[in-house]
């Protein structure tokens, strides 16, 4: 079986399979629980200032009876006094020596009181301590939480008074809620960070209530904005982090990344893996299912991992971020058409209807005696068997664009392929081509005369 | 936007209705998360083959998609547009052999459950009253309609939306013919067959129960008020066997009607004997056992041949009903006159008849009896008998009509099962001739400009 342990930025765990800072780690008898179960580390829900949380605080997505599929939260940090919170961390450190303990800290923009709280979780005994500049709600009206995290002077200052006074690795953990994910990063590395973490929850509005016209989480008559995580934000993740780790100053550093955002299975946490991600952190599946889902987590990607002649995470990691490109190196050339196998099909004619009104209009229905028809029927004639003489879809290769939305909504997995096939065009990337002719770029003639020596044609 | 979920109508007694726990229905409804779940496993086909193999092309794909958002009084609008007897055809339609049948998912897995989304959305609308239709603007031409089952409602209703007036005539007491007559308590409670009723009432058709058709000079009294006369008659009673005892035979339909209507008056037999292996001896066969006897079906071919289908067959296997094949009744036996048993003689498969099917055949000497203390008939319905009398093109006892649902007489068209010569007489065909002959008779009332009448 593979090795899962894992060593970030000198932190060690057993497994990569980490909990976010969040409800799931709010106090030393939920860790201890979580850890009886298999997860690697915990990440101390965010402890600092005095606050008071606030009731009603969670948001659910549901589409199409799919229930969480997102989770949006007007909650702050920690509302347990901070003694109480050391203790425990302290107690569940001494019981539990192999998991990583990380504790997530968020104080007022001051050296004074970050010096203070960092040597109070020296004294725990933790594996490292997160930098929270993310929360959007609540904390950054504050001046903390993504106040810290959008402003990057703000950013590398305050982690500069952490690093410069604890000998523990130092994760910051960003925001997304920024143009530029790399802007904050940068200014992170500069303020000395040890790993960098992402992605904290991002800014919404979860709902409207259609029935009492209030928005949702209704507060007492009243809604704000909140955070918003779970499996519906993972694309937004994933590009963060090729971000980072596709940018040379965050690769120069060498720091690496903790990813999380929308982790539900060991499958996600396969491809933050390969995306580069040293390890993974998971707030909302558990929150949704309970600490339990780690069971499977660790023994799929194991049993991945075998499959694929993995034996370590380290093997993993970053094994896909070298396709990772922009598109301007992309291949001009490159040509993929539709194939629909006609065994596979089941006649649900979605392919047809979607090339039809919003690709290229290349599908043809076709009857069993191999003329072209029109969709429709004889309202005089009925019965299933009449339905079982419907016509196929069949792709006109010439025409197909290859944009693959029929292969998107195709309902039969594997029954419509991209297949890539020879292409009479030249195998050339856009900025190689508008660097040889930077005409192409600013002339539609250019550009039209261009496609006309390749022969492409744009129906 | 709660839909709570949905009393099971059979289960709540009705003021009207006695109420037989054992007759409960066997697809109970489906909660508000069942169905929204079912409905979004719908693929949304386009130019989907549910909605051809439909006799009346509900737009099924959109209709389950508007349960799937929630949109449950517009889902039930798409299916009345097309079926105004949904609520019914939810029940009853074998979708096995329709729409269900013919779902792309029964390549893949299991087919969408069709009729209970549409059971769904209509109970919606029929729990809480909603009329989804208005009567068009009147056009002052009047249509009378004689019998108010399946095809005699759909054709008022379809013909009140186009702003002809309708009088409905029907000979029984309650409207809605075999809906509310004839199909098992099981499948469909009397109240929503009411229902139907009600809602044509509601687009302003006059129904007039008690009221028969009897003879051509009533015909020529209807054609003579009104512009055009559509018969919906259905089919007659159990027609009779011609073998000893016959007088001790319960009517299959009777029998069924009772169980609806009156069940007090069904007789507290225990060992029961239905002769036929159609739909309605099956229905007649499950209320007996269901009631407690032991039932045993007799058939004088074999399985494969039986008229009933195929899951009909096995649902009354399920229900413990019990089958002899190759089995012809002979006579009924009984004692001081309480039926004893039935004289049977066991058949043999010939070479097949016009319709393909193997001609049963005696086997001399065979003969054996089976005891039983009742014995129910149900071996087909009657033809309607006043065809001949109106003076129509009859052809096998059916009325003749053409595509449009006219018959040999002009200004008179018909439809259901007394025109269905060929395919099975169903509830939901019975519907589509409803609204075939209310296009056709919509566009000669257009094309007269003078009323034909004085
Ligand atoms: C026991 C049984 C079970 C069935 N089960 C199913 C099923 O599960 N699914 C299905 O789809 N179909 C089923 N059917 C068939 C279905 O009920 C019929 O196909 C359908 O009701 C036909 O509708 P209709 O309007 O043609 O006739 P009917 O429903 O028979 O209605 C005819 C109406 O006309 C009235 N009438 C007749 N003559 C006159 C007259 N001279 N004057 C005034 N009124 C008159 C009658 O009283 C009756 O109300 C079943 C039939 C039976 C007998
Ligand atoms: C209810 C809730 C509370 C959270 N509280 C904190 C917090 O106190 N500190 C913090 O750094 N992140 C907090 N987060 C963010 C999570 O740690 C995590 O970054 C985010 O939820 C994305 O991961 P996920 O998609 O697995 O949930 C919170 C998230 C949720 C849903
Ligand atoms: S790839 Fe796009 S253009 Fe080609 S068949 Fe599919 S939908 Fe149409
Ligand atoms: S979407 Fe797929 S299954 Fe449906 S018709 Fe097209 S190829 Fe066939
Ligand atoms: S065929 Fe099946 S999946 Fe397709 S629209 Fe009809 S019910 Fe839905």
């Amino acid at each position: 079986m593979a090795d899962l342990s894992v060593n970030f930025a000198g932190i060690r765990a057993p497994n990569p399979f980490w909990l976010a800072s969040a409800p799931p780690t709010n106090s030393g008898a939920q860790i201890h629980r979580a850890f009886e179960h298999g997860w690697g580390g915990a990440v101390w829900k965010t402890i600092g200032a005095p606050v008071l949380n606030i009731s009603n605080r969670y948001g659910g997505l549901t589409i199409g009876g799919q229930r969480l599929l997102a989770i949006n939260n007007v909650e702050l940090i920690s509302d347990r006094p901070l003694d109480v919170n050391l203790r425990e961390i302290a107690e569940i450190k001494r019981l539990w020596p192999d998991r990583a303990v990380i504790v997530s800290a968020m104080v007022d923009a001051s050296p004074e009181a970050w010096r203070e709280i960092v040597m109070m979780i020296e004294d725990t005994g933790a594996d490292g301590i997160e930098l929270n500049y993310g929360c959007p709600q609540g904390m950054s009206e504050r001046g903390m939480g993504a106040a810290v995290g959008q402003v990057p002077e703000m950013c590398e200052l305050n982690t500069h008074w952490v690093t410069s006074i604890t000998k523990l690795p130092v994760i910051v953990k960003l925001t997304p809620n920024v143009t530029h994910i790399t802007e904050p990063a940068h200014a992170a590395i500069a303020g000395g960070a040890n790993a960098l973490s992402l992605i904290n929850t991002i800014n919404s509005v979860m709902s409207v209530d259609l029935d009492t016209l209030q928005i949702t989480p209704n507060i007492g008559g009243r809604g704000t904005h909140g955070g918003y995580a779970g499996p519906a934000v993972k694309p937004i993740a994933l590009n963060m982090l090729t971000e980072l780790l596709t940018d040379e100053g965050v690769l120069r550093s060498g720091v690496p990344v903790c990813g999380m955002g929308g982790i539900v299975t060991w499958k996600d946490a396969a491809e933050f893996l390969l995306l580069g991600a040293g390890a993974v952190q998971v707030c909302t599946a558990a929150m949704h299912y309970g600490y339990r889902i780690v069971e499977d987590m660790i023994d799929g990607l194991g049993n991945w991992m075998d499959d694929k002649g993995f034996a370590t995470i380290a093997d993993v990691s970053g094994r896909a971020l070298p396709q990772m490109s922009s598109f301007g190196q992309l291949d001009l050339g490159y040509q993929a058409v539709a194939r629909i196998d006609p065994d596979k099909c089941i006649q649900c004619n979605l392919c047809y209807v979607a090339c039809n009104d919003t690709a290229h209009q290349c599908i043809d229905l076709v009857a069993g005696n191999g003329v072209r028809v029109d969709p429709g029927y004889d309202v005089r004639v009925n019965g299933r068997a009449v339905a079982d003489t419907r016509p196929t879809p069949v792709v006109r290769e010439p025409d197909c664009v290859g944009c693959a939305l029929c292969a998107n909504v195709c309902p039969v997995d594997g029954c419509i392929t991209m297949v890539s096939v020879p292409s009479t065009q030249e195998n050339i990337s856009w900025d190689a081509l508008t660097a040889q002719r930077p005409e192409i770029a600013t002339s539609w003639d250019a550009m039209m005369a261009y496609r006309k020596e390749q022969g492409i044609e744009i129906h | 936007m709660t839909d709570h979920a949905l009393v099971d109508d059979a289960q709540t007694p009705h003021a009207g209705f006695p109420f037989d726990p054992r007759f409960a229905p066997t697809h109970p409804p489906l909660s508000a998360h069942e169905a929204a779940v079912e409905a979004n496993r719908c693929l949304y086909c386009y130019d989907a083959p549910c909605i051809q193999a439909c006799p009346t092309h509900i737009d099924i794909p959109t209709f389950i998609r508007k349960i799937a958002t929630d949109n449950l009084r517009g889902s039930a609008r798409t299916i009345l547009e097309a079926n105004f007897l949904g609520g019914t055809c939810a029940r009853v339609c074998p979708v096995e052999e329709l729409c269900e049948g013919a779902c792309v998912l029964n390549s893949e897995e299991k087919p969408i459950a069709i009729g209970r989304l549409q059971r769904h959305a209509v109970d919606h609308v029929q729990e809480r009253g909603l009329q989804m239709f208005t009567a068009g603007t009147p056009t002052g031409r009047k249509v009378a309609v004689v019998g108010s089952g399946p095809a005699g409602l759909s054709v008022s209703a379809e013909l009140a939306k186009l702003g002809h007036a309708v009088t409905l005539l029907e000979k029984r007491e309650l409207g809605g013919g075999l809906s509310t007559y004839g199909i098992i308590v099981l499948r469909e409670p009397v109240e929503v067959s009411l229902q139907e009723v009600e809602a044509v009432q509601a687009l302003g058709v006059t129904v007039e129960t008690g009221r028969e058709l009897t003879d051509q000079a009533g015909l020529t009294a209807l054609l003579d008020e009104y512009d055009a006369v559509f018969l919906g008659l259905g089919l007659g009673a159990v027609p009779a066997m011609g073998i000893p005892g016959e007088e001790h035979l319960i009517d299959g339909l009777q029998y069924i009607e009772d169980s609806k209507i009156a069940p007090d008056c069904l007789p507290d037999a225990v060992n029961i004997v239905v002769i036929g292996a159609g739909n309605t001896a099956i229905d007649a066969a499950t209320i007996a056992r269901r009631r407690g006897a032991d039932v045993t079906m007799l058939y004088r071919r074999t399985d494969s041949e039986m008229t009933a289908y195929r899951h009909e067959y096995e649902f009354a296997l399920s229900e413990g009903i019990q089958y002899r094949f190759l089995t012809q009744p002979v006579r009924v036996i009984s004692e001081d006159g309480k039926v004893t048993g039935v004289e049977c003689v066991k058949m043999v498969l010939g070479v097949p008849d016009t319709g393909g099917r193997p001609r049963p055949n005696p086997l001399p000497g065979s003969e054996f009896v089976v005891p039983c203390d009742a014995v129910i008939s149900a071996i087909g319905q009657e033809k309607p008998a006043l065809a001949n009398e109106l003076g129509l093109d009859v052809s096998g006892g059916y009325i003749v009509v053409n595509h449009d649902m006219q018959t040999s007489l002009p200004r008179v068209y018909a439809g259901g099962d007394c025109v269905r010569l060929r395919g099975t007489a169903s509830t939901v065909m019975a519907v589509q001739d409803g609204k075939y002959a209310a296009v056709a008779i919509h566009q000669q009332l257009s094309q007269t400009q003078e009323a034909p009448h004085g």
